[in-house]
């Protein structure tokens, strides 16, 4: 008997009935669909998690102050155990470091040119260009001697730039913030979306001395900053150097061996990997709760295959007495219940895959269909298939060829 | 060919056990034409169906050109079946989705013939029973007596040694019962062996040799009619 011969069988009996089989394979096409659908989508929101985080520097430390040491913490970034010192003490005494960017920041009314906006205005030093791997459209940033100066000047994102000047170059002009006025040198390179719905062209960086003493007054008085940014030069040495980093910090602040400490480190990496695994964790959900509605399809399947081994009793009592092994009427409709599913499967997965490239459009993400995709799909419908097929088989090929011959 | 010895088969039905052949014994050369009558429930379907490979008896010994049918594993009965054993059925048994031509097909793709070969078999069958315009017909598209030569063509698909008919024209008006008939006249004298379970004395009358059972024993066994 010859394999090809039983699939013939099968497919000629899927064949004689379009609509009951269409509607058979209805509930694995629903299931495999979602299954692919909700991967897809699951992964597509990994790459644009992953996009937006390394958007905001690679192998990058954020130092951030705590509330003083105390019963309550009021949580990161609201105190002002850094400073000026702080910062250039990591810069001279850790290793393996690219930059070391001080900041302080402020949201700000910017006025130019009789346009208006708010932005978030950056009080930095050169350094923050290299930490934040930013890059200039046009004009120059600002050196160190005007960093150390305070001098009145700012680069300002795209954003700022398109709200305040339309398409006119803004470099030479001035802008006033707060009032204040300065002179804009620099337009910085569009970043794009950060996938938070923050938008990281919409800044102004001026000189960390400049924003202290004319902008966020005399909250940044002095030489504090509220956050500290370390570049270490390569992913491999980021733990070492935030150690390091956490150590030399402990030691200036005079933290003694079990006390809390005065400022928060995290890195950018650690923060990527915690962000994907939720991402993860909630993908396998939404695949999860798709493959119930597979289970679903393949009750489907057995019904109907329970249903066609009771209308073709008499048949599979001829083909019996015509000489068919029991083994080969089980094949056959094991065939027949796994041709039943995997065509589901295939509809689906085109179903699910353009289901997931669609939505990815939709809601701007790279659209990420797998290339396991296919042998996900198919896999799971033959499995379905086999599974739920398998009683009906088995019942198939156990009945009595003179039983089955008189059934009317 | 066939030898049977006090063949018994019982079936169990709840607590009562109903034995259906009590004891039979009886032999069949190769090219006889046997009748087998008798009321219903006599078991002279019981021992078609033994004969026949699709079903074991409870005892007795049943030997097929020295073979121990009796014993044979599933398997072993399904080859047998479709080796050596034509089946003829008062209902026809085709399969209404398959054309005549495919329906005769059917023994030899489970024989592993080649498709050219078996394609060409059953239409050369198909052509031999009479119906040589009618191989893409459905059954439903065929009147009963061709139906049933339909059936008798897909008996001798793979070259049987026995063809066994149950009651081959019950379902059949008089005319075409007498076509059948003729048709297994004819393929009796080109050789083959046959037996035909049936209440019908016309048929019985055909066979050469005319085996009555009553309550699961042969009552009488006798030989003569005329050979065609």
């Amino acid at each position: 008997m010859r394999a090809l011969e039983l699939v013939r069988f099968a497919m000629g009996a899927i064949v004689a009935h379009p609509l009951r089989s269409g509607l058979t394979s209805l509930g694995v096409v629903i299931g495999v669909a979602a299954v692919v659908m909700m991967t897809s989508i699951g992964l597509g929101a990994q790459k644009q998690v992953t996009g937006a985080i390394s958007g905001l520097g690679s192998n990058l430390i954020i130092v951030m102050p705590n509330f003083q040491r105390g019963p309550v913490s009021a949580g990161a970034g609201a105190g002002f155990s850094l400073r000026d010192a702080d910062a250039e003490a990591i810069e001279k005494q850790v290793d393996n470091v690219a930059a070391v960017a001080p900041s302080v920041t402020s949201r700000a009314q910017l006025a130019a040119d009789g346009a208006n906006w708010n932005s978030r205005i950056e009080g930095v030093t050169p350094a923050y260009m290299t930490a934040r791997d930013l890059a200039l459209a046009s004009g120059r940033m600002f050196d160190e001697r005007e960093a150390r100066q305070g001098r009145k000047v700012a680069v300002v994102g795209a954003t700022v730039a398109r709200e305040l000047w339309g398409e006119a170059d803004p470099v030479g002009r001035r802008v006033r913030i707060r009032t204040v006025p300065f002179e804009v040198i620099g337009v910085l390179e569009s970043k794009g979306q950060a996938g938070f719905g923050q938008d990281q062209d919409d800044l102004v960086l001026a000189p960390l001395q400049a924003v202290r003493s004319r902008i966020t007054g005399r909250r940044f008085g002095g030489d504090t900053v509220q956050t500290i940014y370390v570049k270490a030069i390569d992913a491999d040495t980021l733990d070492r150097v935030q150690e390091e980093v956490t150590a030399l910090l402990r030691e200036r602040h005079r933290i003694r061996q079990g006390e809390d400490d005065d400022f928060s480190i995290q890195n950018m990496a650690s923060i990527l990997a915690t962000m994907q695994a939720t991402v993860q964790a909630f993908t396998m959900f939404l695949a999860a709760v798709a493959a119930v509605s597979l289970v679903v399809g393949g009750v489907g399947i057995m019904n109907i295959m329970l249903v066609a081994v009771t209308e073709r009793t008499r048949e599979i009592g001829l083909r019996m007495a015509i000489g068919a092994r029991r083994s080969d009427v089980l094949i056959q409709f094991a065939l027949e219940s796994v041709a039943l599913s995997l065509v589901g499967g295939l509809i689906g997965l085109a179903i699910g895959a353009g289901g997931a490239v669609l939505v990815a459009k939709l809601a701007n993400w790279p659209a990420a269909v797998p290339a396991w995709a296919g042998p996900l799909a198919l896999g799971f419908s033959v499995t379905v298939g086999l599974v739920f097929g398998a009683y009906p088989s088995w019942r198939a090929s156990r009945l009595d060829p003179i039983e089955a011959l008189r059934r009317e | 060919m066939i030898e049977v010895r006090d063949l018994r088969k019982v079936y169990v039905m709840g607590e009562e056990e109903v034995p259906a052949l009590a004891g039979v014994t009886l032999s069949i050369e190769r090219g006889e034409y046997v009748a087998v009558t008798g009321p219903s429930g006599s078991g002279k379907s019981t021992l078609m169906n033994i004969l026949g490979g699709l079903d074991r008896p409870t005892s007795g010994e049943y030997r097929f050109e020295g073979e121990d049918v009796a014993h044979f594993t599933d398997d072993q009965l399904a080859d047998f079946r479709r080796r050596r054993i034509g089946f003829v059925f008062q209902s026809f048994q085709l399969l209404p989705r398959l054309s005549a031509l495919q329906n005769v097909e059917l023994p030899m793709i489970y024989a592993g013939t080649a498709p050219q070969e078996r394609r060409a078999r059953a239409a050369e069958l198909l052509e031999r029973v009479g119906l040589g315009s009618r191989m893409g017909h459905r059954p439903t598209q065929l009147s009963g007596g061709q139906q049933q030569r339909v059936a008798i063509a897909r008996s001798l698909a793979n070259r049987p040694d026995l063809l066994l008919a149950d009651e081959p024209t019950g379902a059949l008006d008089t005319k075409t019962s007498q076509d059948v008939l003729e048709l297994f006249a004819e393929l009796n004298r080109e050789g083959l062996t046959l037996l035909t379970v049936t209440h019908d004395p016309e048929v019985a009358e055909q066979a050469h040799r005319r085996i009555t059972f009553r309550d699961g024993l042969v009552v009488s066994d006798e030989r003569g009619g005329v050979p065609a």
